[in-house]
């Protein structure tokens, strides 16, 4: 294993990944994309944690293929090297491929660390007071909304 | 269009032609002035166009690199599943990425044609077209007019965002047309030189009930089906939009610079011919001094 990767040093990109591909069969080729930034690009990692509608599940390496929708939560990635990366996503989309291909598609998504915590609770208070100003049905459901995405915020970073 | 622009070159030939008998000489070399100062102006338009569209082309660029894995993520799904188009229910769906904006090119041009040859084809009345920007619109409304159920304007002053793409995608949701298939065009960024004209596939919810490949999928229910596609399909758009939007400033960039060219050559020969006007004038007024002096 350490000639394994003290050989990949020296080898290009590319090469450590067909390195790696040949030692591993079942890996995970994850992409995890949202509308202001690219996190995860056909790379691999070993688990994925994601919060969806119908519950958080997490994913493994040769998941049984499925699709499902993001809700407003925390996604945690645990990466090959053991480093964990938790990103906050407000909605979006997953799918599982039976190739154990990962691709999340979010609409907007941060790193934890980038989300400041007052300005959280600034935007629930905001959110609250909309919801209760709220008249149509429609308004309503619109600050329910953003009320359940400022809530999932404040407690992520709690 | 046109007939308009014929009408005008009809009168200002009027006018030109009304003057010139009288000052032969003065007015030539006057209207040659005035032509070159125009074609300065035009320059320093075009000029400064190619500016503005190459800082737009580098932040759509940039913009397109992060937009590219939302395209290709929302793409896989379909092409795993090996969803395919119904042929119990003929409807389908084309959606026209283009934008308000003009002088770039055949950008959408390129994407107008492509679907006057879907119009055109038998079965044109089973296509419906969403139009977005008003180029595509402005071009199809006269002929196509009853195809048209949706068109979107105000695009491409500002970069697309994805809060743009859902807007569209609900308008699209809501606008009750049932297509089993459908098509987004759109123009694909190549280089800053080249673009394709490409499209991506949408499907509905019956249609991916009926894929071969979906029984695979574990624990699936209309509702999140229903959820997925519409999620997919505005990460879809946004990806079109994105792409579309580098093509047009890459195109609006070389179409400018090409205007610029030209109108460098016009007033290269413009100024030639001005110099020459100049010199006859001299040449006639000396000999008419010269020939008055030696009568007397």
């Amino acid at each position: 294993m350490a000639a394994v990767r003290s050989m990949s040093r020296l080898l290009s990109q590319r090469s450590i990944n067909q390195v790696l591909r040949r030692g591993y069969a079942d890996e995970m080729n994850f992409t995890f994309a949202a509308g202001n930034k690219v996190f995860y690009n056909a790379s691999t990692v070993k688990q994925v944690d994601v919060p969806s509608f119908s519950g958080a599940f997490g994913i493994l390496p040769k998941h049984v293929p499925t699709l499902a929708v993001l809700k407003p939560g925390v996604v945690t990635v645990f990466e090959n090297d053991g480093a964990v990366k938790k990103i906050f996503v407000s909605s979006g989309t997953v799918t599982i491929n039976d190739d154990s291909s990962v691709q999340i598609i979010a609409e907007e998504a941060a790193a934890l660390e980038e989300l400041d915590s007052a300005a959280a609770k600034d935007t629930l208070n905001k959110a609250m007071s909309q919801l209760s100003s709220a008249t149509s049905d429609k308004e309503k459901a619109e600050a329910t909304i953003a009320v359940e995405v400022a809530e999932a915020i404040v407690k992520a970073i709690e | 269009m046109l007939g308009r622009a014929g009408n005008f070159a009809f009168l200002f030939a009027q006018n030109v032609s009304s003057i010139q008998p009288q000052h032969r000489g003065m007015a030539t070399l006057k209207s040659i002035s005035l032509r070159l100062k125009s074609v300065k102006n035009i320059q320093k338009i075009t000029q400064s166009m190619k500016m503005v569209s190459a800082a737009k082309y580098a932040r759509a660029e940039r913009d397109l690199a992060q937009a590219r894995p939302v395209g290709s993520g929302a793409k896989i799904f379909y092409e795993q599943a090996e969803v395919k188009p119904l042929e119990a229910t003929p409807e389908k769906l084309y959606v026209a990425i283009t934008s308000d904006r003009g002088l770039c090119g055949a950008v959408h041009t390129n994407v107008v044609r492509k679907l006057r040859i879907l119009l055109e084809q038998p079965g044109a009345e089973h296509i419906k077209v969403v139009c977005v920007g008003d180029k595509s619109k402005a071009i199809l409304q006269r002929k196509y007019g009853n195809n048209i159920i949706l068109s979107v304007n105000e695009v491409g002053r500002l970069p697309p965002t994805f809060q743009d793409a859902a807007r569209l995608a609900t308008a699209i949701l809501q606008s009750g047309y049932e297509f089993s298939y459908g098509e987004i065009i759109y123009n694909r960024f190549k280089s800053v030189v080249s673009y394709s004209t490409s499209n991506i596939p949408i499907y509905s919810l019956p249609t991916v009930q009926a894929a071969p490949k979906l029984s695979i999928y574990d624990s699936l229910d209309d509702e999140i089906i229903q959820s997925y596609l519409e999620f997919s399909l505005s990460a879809l758009l946004y990806y079109a939009m994105k792409e579309n939007a580098c093509s047009e400033q890459s195109s609006r960039m070389t179409a400018m610079d090409n205007a610029s060219k030209n109108a460098g050559e016009m007033i290269d020969k413009l100024t030639l011919t001005f110099n020459r006007t100049r010199q006859a004038v001299i040449t006639r007024e000396l000999i008419e001094i010269i020939s008055g002096a030696s009568a007397l």
